[in-house]
């Protein structure tokens, strides 16, 4: 096991950030931590990389207490926060060059660890990190977390503000260096990139609502799910609401997914319905669940 | 130590890439020194001199005289009223106003003494009293000088006038040159401000823009992480000492009589106690302005209460007790005291202790207070 989180619980002065969480992360794993803004993904990151001391409750990085050996755990991780936190007034090479020494190793000696994500931004390497855009700030945290060649590395937001093409970009490299042997925690607000982790687990107020694959995930939602859609989508999605057997109106794209009460649900009454509250063009048909779905669904 | 190193030399690329700071560093400081030590003076000059002459006799007009010659007054306005003057000296066109009484000759010569008014205006309380001091050096003098005419134009070889006179020697700084006073001063004004404003500033940066946050992630020491930051601070202390000496003895001329090790030794340890403050602040504050309003806030106390410009001997007592924990007021005397007086590492060794202490006790606090878990 590469994290161990047992019964963790963090209060601020007012609000608990962090309700009793437990979960575990295998050696070599990409595990997603989803959720919305607020869920307490930051603290829990702030808790595992050594920063933030939990009220109650244990874990373990990498093998290492956090409380007790977390000198080891510094030496063993990478961090990268979700704000760009390097010096801005320092060039691309100074700033890799300055947590190599840091953590007393060199550029050449991980070399071939960064180098796919290194030679993108090598062209600026006489750069100050301050003048270089989202994506490539977000290249060189990643270097710089990576320069001495962690066990675990922890990514709090890495993707967001950044472009959809540098997006898939990253997760690839992600998945390059999970196959190198390195565990990353990552977290996200995006659920389409949830489907690109091994394991998810779904967070929400402080709690864990679902750890699982994100294929098992989707298949715990049981009900049949129906692409609605219509010439009007405000008005659609309020008759949805005010439609007696509704179970979920959420919108979602071009479309209003939609899930009734009942289990004998026939999509032609609905129609019906709807085409009296003075819509049009309405289609309605079965889809597949997503993760965003069963999110929903469980954090309602 | 490789670490300690390259964090200090990551500290002076930054400190030299920020354009918005070198010339607070370095240029600022100098043109303080310039502007400050030439201007902040406490020598009375020009003072608007002006009279009532009741008398209009010879020796009204050659005690009049006296005055315009005098390099300090100037000489304005023969006021016909006494009432004309006091509406001139609300209006602030007079200093000093002298009111000779009508009959000032005769009485004089008849009586052997006779009175003058002298008002001055007193809202700048030590000015007034230095006024004060012109105005009965000069009718004292005018005064021995007639009681030798009196005598004569008597003709009476008795009378002989009998006098005491002082013969004052100003030691240290002989021609009562305020410069000479003021540019060591002004020199630890300097250093201070520069240094505890730089490495207050500092460390909040790295809180204000995240930085501190991924260093904390690494196996780097709270020592080496402190040391390295402040090192660089160290340096620019002690080199604007010497750019400060150089303009001293340059520009101004002023005596460097004592050691300059002995000075850099002072200072250096000094430094120490700057930059604890400095992180001190740093260590309790989350933006650069706050640790900036802090800094100066404690810096205007520590100025006004260290003798630079006002002796601390005539403070109240509690204030006195006070300055005790002012480290400028060591600084100011140390300088003053090596740069002027030519005292030895005995002679300050009292201050250099109390100093080393402060300097110990202030970096304890500040690195206790450090923390990199909260």
């Amino acid at each position: 096991m590469s994290i161990k989180i047992a019964n963790i619980s963090k209060s601020y002065k007012k609000v608990n950030a962090l309700k009793n969480i437990s979960f575990e992360v295998k050696s070599g794993e990409l595990f997603g931590l989803i959720g919305p803004d607020g869920a307490g993904k930051t603290t829990l990151f702030r808790i595992l990389t050594t920063l933030l001391i939990a009220n109650e409750g244990v874990a373990s990085v990498a093998g290492f207490d956090v409380i007790t050996d977390y000198k080891s755990i510094r030496k063993n991780v990478g961090y990268m926060p979700g704000k760009f936190s390097l010096y801005q007034d320092l060039t691309v090479e100074e700033n890799l060059d300055f947590f190599a020494t840091i953590f007393g190793t060199t550029i050449e000696e991980n070399y071939d660890l960064i180098k796919d994500i290194y030679i993108q931004i090598e062209p600026f390497k006489n750069r100050r990190a301050g003048k270089l855009s989202g994506g490539m700030k977000q290249k060189l945290a990643l270097c710089c977390a990576l320069i001495h060649k962690p066990k675990v590395l922890f990514l709090d937001e890495p993707t967001t503000g950044v472009d959809p093409v540098s997006r898939k970009e990253f997760w690839e490299m992600l998945k390059r260096l999970q196959q190198k042997g390195i565990t990353i925690l990552v977290s996200t607000p995006y659920m389409d990139e949830a489907a690109l982790c091994d394991r998810i687990a779904l967070i929400q107020g402080g709690k864990i609502l679902e750890i699982d694959t994100p294929a098992a995930i989707v298949k715990h939602y049981l009900k049949p799910i129906y692409n609605v859609s219509a010439n009007n989508m405000y008005q659609l999605v309020n008759s949805l609401k005010a439609y007696e057997y509704n179970h979920s109106v959420y919108p979602f794209g071009e479309f209003v997914h939609y899930t009734d009460r009942r289990s004998d649900f026939n999509p032609a009454e609905l129609k019906v319905y709807l085409e009296s509250k003075k819509l049009s063009n309405i289609t309605i048909e079965k889809t597949v669940a997503t993760i965003e779905d069963t999110f929903m669904e469980l954090a309602k | 130590m490789k670490t300690i190193l390259y964090i200090i030399q990551k500290e002076f690329k930054q400190i030299f890439r920020n354009k918005g700071m070198l010339p607070i560093i370095f240029v600022l400081p100098l043109i303080q020194l310039i502007i400050l030590s030439n201007a902040a003076t406490f020598d009375v000059k020009n003072i608007k001199f002006g009279y009532v002459d009741h008398d209009h006799s010879s020796t009204s007009r050659e005690l009049i005289e006296k005055f315009s010659a005098s390099t300090y007054f100037n000489v304005h306005t023969d006021f016909p009223s006494e009432k004309l003057a006091s509406q001139a000296m609300l209006n602030g066109e007079v200093d000093v106003v002298l009111e000779i009484p009508a009959y000032f000759e005769r009485d004089l010569q008849k009586e052997k003494h006779n009175n003058l008014g002298v008002t001055i205006n007193a809202i700048d309380g030590a000015a007034a009293g230095v006024e004060n001091v012109y105005v009965t050096q000069i009718i004292q003098n005018f005064n021995k000088n007639l009681l030798v005419d009196l005598i004569q134009s008597s003709g009476s070889p008795k009378i002989q006038p009998i006098n005491i006179v002082t013969i004052p020697s100003f030691w240290y700084n002989e021609t009562l040159n305020y410069k000479t006073f003021m540019v060591p001063g002004i020199l630890v004004l300097l250093v201070t401000m520069i240094t505890l404003f730089l490495s207050g500033m500092n460390i909040v940066r790295e809180k204000e823009i995240g930085t501190l946050e991924q260093i904390n992630v690494t196996p780097i020491k709270k020592s080496q992480f402190i040391i390295g930051k402040l090192f660089p601070f160290w340096v620019i202390g002690l080199g604007l000492l010497t750019v400060g000496l150089t303009i001293a003895k340059l520009i101004f001329n002023i005596p460097i009589i004592g050691s300059l090790p002995l000075m850099y030794l002072y200072t250096s340890i000094y430094i120490l106690v700057i930059l604890g403050i400095g992180l001190f602040i740093s260590n309790f504050t989350d933006t650069q302005q706050q640790a900036m309003f802090i800094a100066w806030f404690f810096t205007v106390i520590f100025i006004l209460m260290s003798g630079l410009f006002t002796p601390i001997e005539s403070m109240p007592k509690w204030a006195q007790i006070i300055t005790e924990f002012n480290p400028i007021k060591y600084f100011v005397q140390v300088m003053r005291m090596v740069m002027l007086k030519g005292s030895g590492f005995m002679d300050i060794l009292p201050l250099l202790l109390k100093t080393l202490f402060y300097a110990i006790v202030m970096n304890g606090l500040a690195i206790w207070s450090y923390k990199k878990t909260n």
